[in-house]
């Protein structure tokens, strides 16, 4: 009971925020928005039994990731963005699109519905905590993925670098 | 009342409320102990006139911010405005919900403790940083900024630091990592052969910059920034955010405890005939030293009050001293005394760093945090799990 | 699940090219800083060192064929055969770029070719990955790779024209890829391509068809990005057309051979029970992606901006025999994409050298007149163009040939018809960059191109061999490449 309340209260975090992130005319109150809306995704995640993904959540996207969004919004003048028109012309095409796809997504769901749950999906609990599990996974069987991953943020970091560094000429 | 006693909710529900009742004293306390040793190693007396050698003087700077008018800039973003320091004090008081005092004085023992902890702290960065924004001042957005890349800089360090700990507890939870060094009978800074010296050395400059305090205060350096990201804040908002930053002090020091320094298990937890001395005899001769010193420096003060009010003092140091001597007292008093003392040691040291560093420059700041700090800290994991290894 | 962090040796030599590389690349970086600007040319040559080395090693890997790492990476046939498929790929990119940024910005940098390197990392997983998430994971290495080296010349706006718009399209579409992956991984379990095929045959069909119907869509999305396959193509032209010519090659040379590898072996092991319902999709999409590839590049007049709608086009073709489904289509599209990245980064080559300092002349009729100004670059250039629209004795002959047989093996008469028409039509736009050569006489404004580097030369000579030698001796290739098609044993 108390559980099915908090999943609404953070699936409605979840979703408002996101909606307000793409509507909002102020950047900064974008991402303020998309700050509740990722804050909504990691109580979910805590509903799950996933207190590593909460806690990682909140420090990498909302201690790391969105501060840094607020700090580039603060310092870079984004008044001009504010006034202009916000959305494409060609937003009832957009519109239109986006209903299609959300109606058929809607059919396709309402047709699997009963898959919902299927034996499959569903991980076996674990005796050990979270953390544990989880680290057991990443560092057995999904060690080279998870190696990989610092060759991935590697290269975004070389990309970075030699984006914004300074031009020597 | 049995029932509720036994609740398992009762502990932890009476220990939120105390933290929450007696936080903003304690806070108020260590502003009066920051003045008074400040004042003296400036050589000056500090607050005198409000109480006896001003010890009130704190207790009346509340009444005065709680009575002030509330000033919420015109250009504002008001929302915001009101809700930056909310979400810095919430933030630092859930952090301290997940500390352990002693085994059983305890909020919550969840099994990620030490993750609540990094997480809540870097939530907390959004205070400082919408407080800044909303207020509409170039000060207090300079100031804010500082201190956001002042945090999130940091940050690295500290969880770097944290990792060391992790994997010598080989848990995030915060009791087991405490008891994880009573099975060891060391505490985690001296252990894997003294290495972990290194990332608690490392915790430390880290933890001093999260808490944006000398020598790491730049978002309040007052001669460039008046007061930093809450120059525009004023009465009972100034002072959530003051309450913020000194429950982060405690904070960060009590993870710097429970990690490194034992948590609340005495000195050589190993040495079993120290335990007498240690449980008993410190926490004695603590109390009873001062009260027994209260009573003859009652003479000293002017008026029969004072002389009564502090003799009245030394007393009750001497009863809690009593208290400490009894054995079933004593079993549950001991490990709180051990982990309170510990933390106001590392309170202490750390005004003590504030009252003689300078401050450094930014860019020497961002320098030790991204050049130093954060590639020791690598190092340090690196060591700390070769040798972790190597031992079992 | 095993139970030791430890590997073991086989474990390890099936990935060693991928260790190699990344640890060469890392260790290029180090150094780096360290070379003095005079010596970048060195960066050059340890990148060659570490492709070629990477080759010989996934030959050896290849003498013990087999999973690695708990299932996560696969040695066969196919993974060995495209792994050496984008080394060479990579191996040819480095030679012809190393003349390239000497002639653009006066000097070269070593990141660049560390780039390279970790790009050919992510390329060669996404040939060898058996692991969804693996399998992401390469196709951020490549494709974030790409992104920076297609705005590698910072200072020209088309370069960073080109590497923002495949930077917000790629990523989005990657995100479309992810989100399938994730509706896999909540429908049958298990990202592991062979789990998610048994727990497909063991009654996740009957249970949650729609599902996974949504699921195979969203990957797809993904996929046809990558691939540049219609709808999802329009990114290629500006890309191509912006990126530096050498950067250009790459991407429509070896990251789309390692994206198709990505999408045959997704399509062959774990969704081939699908295979029924994908077809209509494929077949649709083939059909488009060849009709709006060729007649777009009909109306080009610059020559980057055709070759990527002739790339289009061609994704298009090797999706003609994706849609077969049988070992037959799959060993076509491997011998297609071994002359494809000959030919493209052939010609890539000569138009580097053609457009010479700042890519001024890169129109089709800047090739006036080629012949008398450079005879060995046109005659080369001829070879590459005649490939491309598969005349006999050029291994683009051999590759349409056995796309179109596989169709036909599959009952894909309609398709194969209108593919045969689409090549037909192709046929125009690339006779008109030989009419032009040719036919015409050198423009005004046209000087001498400038002499190639040693690097360019042996990147154009290796590629026209390899295109000859595919158009003449395809048997070697192709038997390799029907030993390897059988990816579920």
């Amino acid at each position: 009971m108390l559980d099915t309340m908090f999943f609404y209260m953070f699936a409605l975090l979840a979703v408002a925020g996101a909606i307000l992130t793409i509507t909002m005319r102020s950047a900064v109150h974008c991402a303020i928005s998309l700050i509740a809306s990722l804050a909504g995704v990691a109580g979910l995640y805590l509903l799950q039994k996933a207190e590593f993904l909460f806690a990682v959540q909140l420090v990498l996207y909302i201690g790391g990731i969105m501060v840094l969004f607020l700090f580039v919004i603060m310092l870079v003048n984004l008044d001009s963005a504010a006034k202009e028109r916000q959305f494409h012309r060609r937003w009832a095409g957009g519109a239109v699109a986006a209903v299609l796809a959300g109606a058929s997504a809607l059919w396709l769901l309402s047709k699997g519905a009963p898959s919902f749950g299927s034996p499959v999906a569903q991980a076996a609990p674990s005796p050990d905590g979270n953390v544990e599990q989880l680290a057991d996974l990443l560092f057995r069987q999904y060690l080279v993925p998870f190696e990989l991953a610092s060759l991935l943020l590697l290269v975004a970091i070389v990309g970075s670098v030699l984006m914004a560094k300074k031009r020597t000429s | 009342m049995e029932t509720v006693i036994s609740h398992p909710l009762f502990v932890p529900l009476l220990l939120a409320l105390c933290i929450i009742a007696f936080a903003p004293l304690a806070v108020a306390g260590t502003v009066l102990l920051e003045r008074k040793v400040l004042a003296d190693i400036q050589v000056r007396l500090g607050p005198m006139r409000v109480g006896p050698h001003g010890v009130l003087q704190t207790i009346a700077d509340a009444i005065k911010m709680l009575l002030k008018e509330d000033i919420i800039p015109d250009d504002s973003n008001k929302g915001m405005f009101k809700f930056a320091p909310v979400i810095s004090f919430f933030t630092a008081a859930i952090c301290l919900t997940v500390v352990p005092f002693s085994e059983r004085l305890r909020v919550a023992d969840t099994n990620v403790g030490l993750l609540v902890v990094s997480a809540m702290s870097a939530v907390g960065i959004l205070g400082i940083i919408l407080g800044g924004w909303s207020s509409n001042s170039h000060y207090s957005l300079l100031g804010s900024l500082r201190s956001a890349a002042q945090l999130v800089s940091y940050e690295v360090a500290l969880g770097l630091a944290l990792i060391s700990g992790v994997m010598a507890a080989g848990s995030l939870s915060m009791v087991e990592i405490v008891r994880q060094q009573q099975a060891r009978g060391i505490w985690f800074v001296f252990d894997n052969y003294g290495l972990m010296i290194l990332p608690f050395v490392i915790y430390f400059i880290s933890s001093v910059a999260e808490t944006n305090r000398a020598p790491f205060d730049l978002p309040e350096a007052e001669s460039e920034l008046v007061a930093g990201y809450h120059t525009e804040y004023s009465g009972f908002r100034w002072g959530i955010y003051m309450l913020a930053e000194y429950l982060n002090m405690f904070v960060v020091g009590s993870v710097a405890i429970t990690l490194f320094l034992g948590g609340w298990l005495r000195p050589f937890p190993n040495v079993a005939w120290l335990e007498i001395p240690m449980n008993y005899g410190v926490p004695v001769l603590f109390f009873g030293l001062s009260g027994l010193w209260c009573l003859p420096a009652s003479r000293k003060l002017p008026s029969a009050i004072h002389k009564a009010g502090l003799v009245f003092i030394g007393l009750c140091l001497i009863l809690v001293a009593a208290v400490f001597a009894i054995p079933v007292a004593n079993a549950a008093l001991s490990a709180p005394f051990w982990f309170f003392f510990k933390l106001a040691t590392f309170l202490y040291v750390l005004i003590w760093m504030r009252g003689t560093f300078p401050r450094y420059r930014y860019d020497q700041l961002m320098d030790i945090g991204w050049k130093r700090m954060i590639p020791l800290g690598l190092a340090a994991i690196l060591l700390n799990a070769l040798v972790g290894i190597l031992r079992t | 699940m095993p139970t030791s962090f430890i590997p073991t040796a086989a474990d390890l030599l099936r990935l060693s090219p991928d260790i190699v590389l990344t640890a060469g690349g890392a260790l290029m970086m180090v150094i780096e800083p360290l070379t003095g600007a005079a010596r970048k040319a060195r960066m050059a040559a340890i990148a060659v060192l570490l492709i070629a080395a990477a080759m010989a090693l996934s030959v050896m890997a290849y003498s013990d064929p087999g999973t690695s790492f708990s299932g996560m990476l696969v040695v066969d046939g196919f993974s060995t055969f495209f792994r050496i498929l984008v080394y060479g790929c990579g191996l040819l990119t480095v030679l012809m770029s190393v003349d390239y940024f000497k002639r653009e910005r006066g000097s070269e940098s070593g990141e660049y070719y560390a780039l390279i390197v970790f790009s050919l990392v992510g390329q060669s997983l996404m040939a060898s990955a058996n692991e969804l998430v693996l399998l992401f994971i390469g196709l951020e290495i490549s494709s974030i790779a790409g992104y920076i080296m297609a705005g590698y010349l910072r200072d020209d706006k088309r370069n960073n024209e080109s590497a923002l718009k495949y930077f917000l399209l790629g990523s989005f579409a990657t995100a479309f890829m992810l989100y399938g992956v994730a509706w896999i991984y909540g429908l049958t379990g298990s990202t592991n391509l062979d789990t998610v095929r048994r727990a497909i045959l063991g009654g996740a069909m009957e249970q949650s068809g729609q599902m996974l119907m949504i699921a195979t869509a969203l990957m797809f999305v993904g996929f046809a990005f990558k691939i540049s396959a219609a709808p999802f193509h329009v990114w290629a032209p500006d890309v191509y057309q912006g990126a530096p010519a050498p950067v250009a090659a790459f991407l429509s040379a070896g990251a789309k051979a390692a994206a198709f590898a990505m999408l045959v072996r997704v399509a062959a092991s774990a969704f081939f029970p699908l295979s029924a319902k994908w077809e209509m999709l494929l077949w649709a999409t083939a059909l488009a992606t060849m009709i709006v590839g060729n007649f777009a590049a009909l109306r080009q007049s610059n020559i980057k901006r055709m070759l990527a709608y002739s790339s289009v086009a061609h994704a298009g073709y090797i999706l003609v025999a994706v849609t077969a489904h049988s070992e037959v289509g799959i060993a076509a599209v491997m011998f297609y994409l071994a002359s494809y990245v000959l030919m493209t980064i052939g010609v890539f080559a000569v138009v580097t050298l053609v457009a010479s300092k700042g890519e001024r002349f890169v129109e089709i009729d800047d090739f006036s007149g080629l012949v008398q100004r450079q005879p060995m670059l046109a005659i080369a250039l001829t070879i590459f163009l005649f490939s491309l629209i598969g005349i006999p004795l050029t291994g683009g002959f051999f590759a349409k040939f056995y796309v179109f047989k596989a169709a036909l093996d599959s009952n894909l008469t309609w398709l194969t018809i209108l593919g045969l028409l689409n090549s037909a039509a192709a046929a125009f736009y690339y006779l008109r960059v030989l009419v032009v050569m040719y036919m015409k006489p050198a423009a005004e404004g046209a000087g001498p191109v400038d002499p190639a580097g040693i690097g360019i030369k042996a990147a154009i000579v290796a590629s026209a061999v390899g295109t000859l030698y595919l158009g003449v001796y395809p048997s070697a290739v192709l038997d390799f490449a029907g030993k390897a098609a059988q990816l579920v044993k």
